[in-house]
């Protein structure tokens, strides 16, 4: 036979998806572009701290720095969209504004932190 | 039974101490170079000048031409000033004595009337001293000046009523202090005025001070050796004085008066034969005054007419029966002087230790070329050993016997060394109860051989010497000793016993074991022989033994800790090495560069997908207005970043927070104009 149902299935989602996500605006895209770079700096520091976490204080700012700033940015993916009803009266200048402020705030504690 | 009786008090009488006392010699003449030295060739006071002068003068060492020239003048300064004072003429003039200054008849004969005055009115005992002792001076000086005392009676009397019943003389009538300082230059003082005025003193005055200086003697402290001397406190009246200075202040006095006075004194010869041993006793003064005192009193008792001491002294107090030393005996006066036609004798010879003493009397061959006494050869029974001599001299004229004083019995102390014969010295190691040898072996104490032995604590160590002096008889050494050394330097002594001329120790390890805490081993064996009259004492390291000894009970007492070796004390330390926190470590280099690389490819990802999605920057603002703001915080916002750059590099927290808060506010300004800009734009795309 072909495949099984439920490969069929996860690719038609699949699919779905995709076609989904090409119409999103070109605003958000850059968000998840962003976030998904900073994801990935999370997990290579966090892979090499397998070989050694000396000194600690800095892979953990390290880590949380990075997933500080993927949390920012999903919140502003989150303000920004217009689709999303919650905030339509938030302009997303000021919610990229408030993006940017909690940034430098993150990087300073976490600077603080690196040691 | 007389006999016995004679010998049984002579030998009592050897109780008493023998001393040698030794006549003045170059060592004193040494000394006074020493004692004596003169800076810029003139002494600090007259005083001293006269102590040198008279000091050199007795020991016969020439001066120096430019301490008389500078010395002359003070001396001529002083007795030609009207105004010097009664002390300082008396020193001038007696300085003048000695070095013989020019000077002419006027002065004489103008101090010589102020000095007559200055007897006049004196009230104490040194005003008289000074005067009376000035003009005597200058009787001796020059004989051209009237030194005619009037009223020499009653100075005479005014002297004597200062005396005391003691024989000693106070220093004037209203300081009850009496000293026998006092009493010397007392008597020095009448000796003057009678010779001043001789034909004027009542004979009875003359007979009171006779018994004023016989109580004196009297008075005299002894020491066991035979000499005699005057105590003295410390301090009286006129100053410091010592026994040193009042014995030869009272010598001085005695022998001045008499000197002056014409009938005979009637003086015990032994006094002054002691009173001379007392200042020979002293040897080598430390001190130039004490020198001087010295030699004054001993000038004064050499010609002088009470009676003569003559000194028995021996060159050599030690005789080497190896050597064959004669024993050699001189006879002298006090300064050293050759003494009148004598012969010694040897009486009696006391063996320390001994009660006994061997009757001799041997008359000791004179040689007349070296002024020497000797003896052929010592007696056949003397062996090594201390020994006390007693002479005695003979006068071989009978009208010297009035002159001189010989005292009698003369004993000396004489050490007479010898060869000590050591043999058969052996070393055994013994089975302890039935004392069967083990080991035995023989040492040559002479030689350098070392043996080796080794026994346990049932076993005895013993070893064995024959000591024989000289003559064959046994001696017994002041020091026998056998010491053990253990490895770690805790020792142990012991004194080897003898019977006769057997010497022998035996160490019973059994009963030794808790004395030498149970240390098995190497011991060190050494043997220690000596005495003062063994010239071949030894000290000579035998060998060693092997000890085993059982172990240490838990009680037992723990050798006493060994003095430390004081450089390690004091010397540098072990070096002490810190334990630092070992620095953690690092990844390798290239481990951490390509984590770095690793950590940068999503940056380079995200950028890659910006590209893909077309970013642009066409919503930048054009107008010029807005776009500086726009640069302007894209600007800050680097530089906030590049602070926190700097924050992680070099800055403390607050100083980052200080330029943050400045940042931030300009930040807040330009951004909220940015967006401010964007958002009406956006607004108005949308409305329109």
């Amino acid at each position: 036979m072909g495949k099984s149902s439920a490969t069929k299935d996860a690719e038609a989602l699949v699919n779905s998806l995709r076609s989904a996500y090409t119409a999103t605006p070109t605003n958000l895209k850059i968000i998840d572009v962003y976030v998904l770079f900073a994801i990935f700096t999370a997990v290579i520091q966090v892979y090499m701290a397998i070989v050694g976490s000396f000194p600690f204080n800095s892979f953990l700012s390290g880590v949380l720095s990075c997933i500080g700033t993927a949390v920012l940015a999903v919140c502003l993916r989150i303000q920004v969209n217009k689709e999303n009803k919650e905030f339509k009266d938030l302009p997303p200048e000021r919610a990229y504004a408030d993006f940017v402020l909690c940034n430098l705030v993150l990087h300073l504690v976490i600077m603080n932190f690196l040691g | 039974m007389g006999k016995l009786l004679g010998i049984l008090i002579l030998t009592l009488l050897c109780i008493c101490e023998a001393a040698i006392f030794r006549p003045i010699s170059d060592s004193h003449r040494s000394a006074a170079l020493d004692l004596f030295t003169p800076k810029h060739a003139s002494f600090k006071s007259l005083e001293e000048t006269y102590e040198a002068l008279r000091t050199f003068e007795v020991l016969g060492i020439d001066q120096q031409p430019d301490i008389k020239a500078a010395t002359c003048k003070s001396v001529v300064d002083t007795l030609r000033s009207p105004s010097s004072a009664l002390k300082d003429l008396f020193q001038a003039l007696r300085v003048n004595g000695v070095l013989k200054c020019e000077l002419n008849e006027e002065t004489f004969s103008g101090i010589a009337s102020r000095l007559k005055d200055f007897v006049k009115t004196a009230s104490s005992l040194i005003d008289y001293y000074y005067s009376v002792g000035s003009l005597v001076l200058i009787k001796g000086q020059t004989s051209e000046v009237d030194v005619h005392l009037g009223g020499a009676d009653s100075v005479f009397r005014a002297i004597k009523a200062l005396s005391q019943s003691d024989g000693r003389w106070r220093y004037s009538s209203n300081n009850p202090e009496s000293s026998t300082f006092a009493a010397g230059i007392a008597l020095e003082s009448l000796a003057g005025v009678i010779s001043l005025a001789s034909s004027e003193i009542d004979h009875s005055l003359i007979s009171l001070v006779k018994n004023d200086i016989s109580k004196l003697l009297d008075g005299a402290e002894k020491y066991d050796d035979g000499a005699y001397y005057f105590d003295q406190k410390p301090v009286d009246a006129h100053g410091h004085q010592s026994p040193l200075s009042a014995s030869s202040a009272v010598v001085r006095g005695i022998t001045a008066f008499a000197t002056v006075s014409d009938e005979d004194l009637n003086l015990p010869g032994d006094k002054i034969l002691g009173l001379a041993r007392f200042f020979l006793s002293v040897g080598i003064p430390g001190s130039a005054e004490d020198l001087f005192y010295q030699l004054d009193a001993l000038a004064s008792v050499e010609n002088n007419r009470v009676s003569i001491p003559l000194i028995l002294s021996l060159p050599a107090a030690v005789l080497s029966l190896t050597r064959k030393d004669q024993l050699k005996v001189k006879v002298n006066t006090v300064l050293g002087s050759a003494a009148p036609s004598l012969s010694v004798k040897l009486k009696q010879i006391f063996s320390s230790g001994s009660k006994d003493a061997s009757i001799i009397d041997q008359d000791l061959k004179f040689d007349p070329e070296n002024a020497v006494h000797f003896l052929d050869a010592l007696p056949e029974n003397i062996d090594a050993g201390s020994y006390i001599f007693s002479f005695e001299i003979v006068l071989h004229n009978p009208e010297d016997k009035k002159i001189y004083a010989t005292g009698g019995r003369t004993k000396v102390p004489i050490s007479v060394t010898g060869f000590v014969k050591v043999d058969h010295a052996d070393v055994a190691v013994l089975d302890s109860d039935l004392g069967n040898v083990e080991t035995q072996k023989r040492i040559d104490l002479a030689g350098d051989n070392t043996i080796s032995l080794s026994a346990n604590h049932l076993q005895k160590l013993r070893l064995s010497f024959q000591l024989t002096s000289p003559l064959g008889h046994s001696f017994k050494p002041h020091q026998a000793f056998l010491k053990l050394i253990h490895e770690s330097k805790v020792e142990h002594i012991f004194v080897v016993g003898n019977s006769g001329i057997f010497f022998e120790i035996i160490l019973d390890f059994l009963g030794l074991v808790e004395k030498f805490f149970y240390l098995s081993g190497r011991y060190d064996i050494q043997l220690t022989v000596g005495d003062a009259v063994m010239e071949n004492s030894f000290f000579r390291h035998l060998g060693s033994i092997e000890l085993d000894l059982p172990e240490a009970p838990e009680k037992a007492a723990r050798p006493p800790p060994q003095p430390l070796d004081l450089s390690a004390r004091f010397g540098p330390k072990a070096e002490i090495s810190h334990i630092f926190r070992a620095p953690e470590k690092r990844p390798p280099k290239e481990l951490s560069f390509i984590f770095l690389a690793l950590v940068l490819l999503p940056f380079v990802g995200f950028l890659v997908g910006l590209l893909r999605l077309q970013v642009n920057l066409k919503n930048f603002p054009k107008a010029s207005a807005p776009a500086t703001f726009a640069i302007l915080f894209h600007l800050g916002i680097a530089a906030v970043l590049t602070l926190y750059l700097l924050f992680w590099l070099k800055l403390n927290l607050f100083t980052t927070l200080k330029a943050l808060g400045f940042l931030g506010i300009f930040l807040m300004f330009v951004g909220h104009r940015t967006l401010a800009y964007l958002a009406s734009s956006s607004a108005k795309l949308k409305s329109a």
